[in-house]
């Protein structure tokens, strides 16, 4: 093998394992989901329900540059490669924070330009990297919230199925994790008051909205407030990012679960000095090759969410 | 370093030589001594120095030697550093005696005290 062919070879190993993104269907309330590259393999199985799907893209930190990703912009136009070549194209696609690495306007307008390819409508929200332009957050929501309330969280609803984008990266406390604040949980109590509880429920939010990792500030101090007012429904899906690797977790009949950057991965929790990125050496590439799929599956009332790798 | 020694000398010289007024010879002598300096390093998502005590006057300067950006954000409001991507630095001047909690407000787990006395 030429040396050329060889580097070719270890970029797109990279590639599949750092371009990664996560396609949900939703089939009568049941959310299921697989990875891409296992989409692109086996097409979704159509029932008599009428599914839809939509996908869940993270922490593309575009503008990040260094071990083990020398270009995040590179990883997350193949994530959008991956978008665009699934047989069931999704409704719409979710963008759960960090867009970009420095809040650039040329991280953000780049993210926009690669996300328009699609030509599906992104829902985004806020990461803490998308809070640092000098008015602490407007540049994004110039861009990517118009119509959002707050610090960018809004609802919508789509075939029957309520969608809520939550902001748990502003105006963080000393000391504390990510923070959802009593202006956004009032405004929550009145979006989900009213909504029978047989609504299926997707809430979404950069940082997790359970502690997975306090020493490292993996969790929303307010969270339990939010979940509290999501119990009374039958159906569940919480969907993160910011820890990029996949973690699930299911609490009653709430799913919890977060996706895999496109940029880099980061350290299981307590396993290294730091939450900075993981460094993987190239020969270890292989071994995190492809995605992490996670399905969801409902039984009697309760949603448990199963995670394997492409790689097992 | 180099600067405060050439002033000091040049004061010397100024001194022995009788030219210049004694208003003139205090308002030199004032600017004389190296304004006390202290550092704080960033690494591994935490401040290198969590509780530091320094004189009144201290110049602090916070280096981010993380890959990954941070902020030093005072708790009262007293300074903000805009966001330090690896390798950049902030410096704040503490003029008066108090103690200054701060933290990163991008990972607020990650927080710091300056304790500055007269």
């Amino acid at each position: 093998m030429s040396e050329i062919e060889e580097r070719r070879r270890d970029f797109l190993k990279c590639m599949a394992w750092a371009g990664t993104g996560a396609l949900f269907a939703f089939n009568g309330g049941i959310g299921s989901s697989i990875g891409l590259d296992q989409a692109l393999a086996a097409p979704l199985r159509r029932t008599t329900a009428t599914p839809f799907t939509f996908v869940q893209l993270s922490d593309s930190h575009i503008g990040f540059n260094k071990p083990p990703n020398a270009d995040a912009r590179a990883t997350f136009r193949e994530a959008i490669a991956k978008v665009k070549a699934l047989p069931i194209q999704p409704d719409f696609i979710i963008h759960t924070g960090d867009v970009s690495q420095l809040s650039r306007d040329e991280e953000f307008d780049d993210a926009e330009q690669m996300l328009k390819a699609t030509g599906l409508p992104v829902f985004f929200v806020p990461g803490e990297h998308d809070m640092l332009d000098p008015d602490g957050g407007k540049a994004f929501l110039n861009r990517f919230g118009k119509g959002s309330k707050g610090a960018g969280w809004y609802s919508f609803d789509h075939k029957g199925v309520h969608f809520v984008a939550l902001v748990n990266v502003a105006d963080l406390k000393p000391g504390g994790m990510g923070n959802l604040g009593a202006e956004q949980l009032k405004w929550l109590a009145a979006d989900l008051a009213g909504r029978p509880s047989s609504t299926p429920i997707v809430v979404f939010a950069h940082i997790p909205l359970w502690t997975v990792y306090a020493d490292w500030g993996w969790g929303t101090d307010d969270a339990a407030e939010a979940l509290k007012l999501l119990a009374r429904f039958g159906s569940v899906t919480v969907l993160n990012g910011h820890i990029h690797q996949i973690t699930q977790k299911v609490e009653g009949r709430i799913a919890f679960h977060t996706a895999r950057s496109t940029a880099f991965p980061q350290p299981a929790p307590g396993t290294a000095p730091s939450p900075g990125p993981l460094k993987v050496p190239a020969e270890q590439l292989h071994s995190m090759l492809g995605i992490t799929d996670a399905m969801f599956v409902r039984g009697h009332d309760r949603i448990a969410l199963i995670d394997s790798t492409l790689t097992t | 370093m180099t600067r405060a020694f050439k002033i000091l000398t040049f004061q010397g010289s100024v001194l022995l030589a009788g030219i210049l007024t004694m208003s003139v010879v205090a308002d030199m002598a004032k600017a004389a001594p190296a304004p006390p300096a202290a550092a704080v390093t960033i690494g591994n998502f935490t401040f290198k120095a969590p509780v530091l005590t320094v004189k009144a006057g201290t110049t602090v300067t916070w280096t981010n030697g993380d890959d990954i950006p941070h902020t030093v954000v005072s708790k009262d409001g007293v300074f903000r550093s805009k966001v330090l991507d690896t390798g950049d630095h902030f410096s704040f001047t503490f003029a008066k005696a108090g103690q200054f909690g701060y933290f990163c407000s991008l990972h607020p787990h990650m927080t710091g005290t300056i304790i500055v006395k007269a």
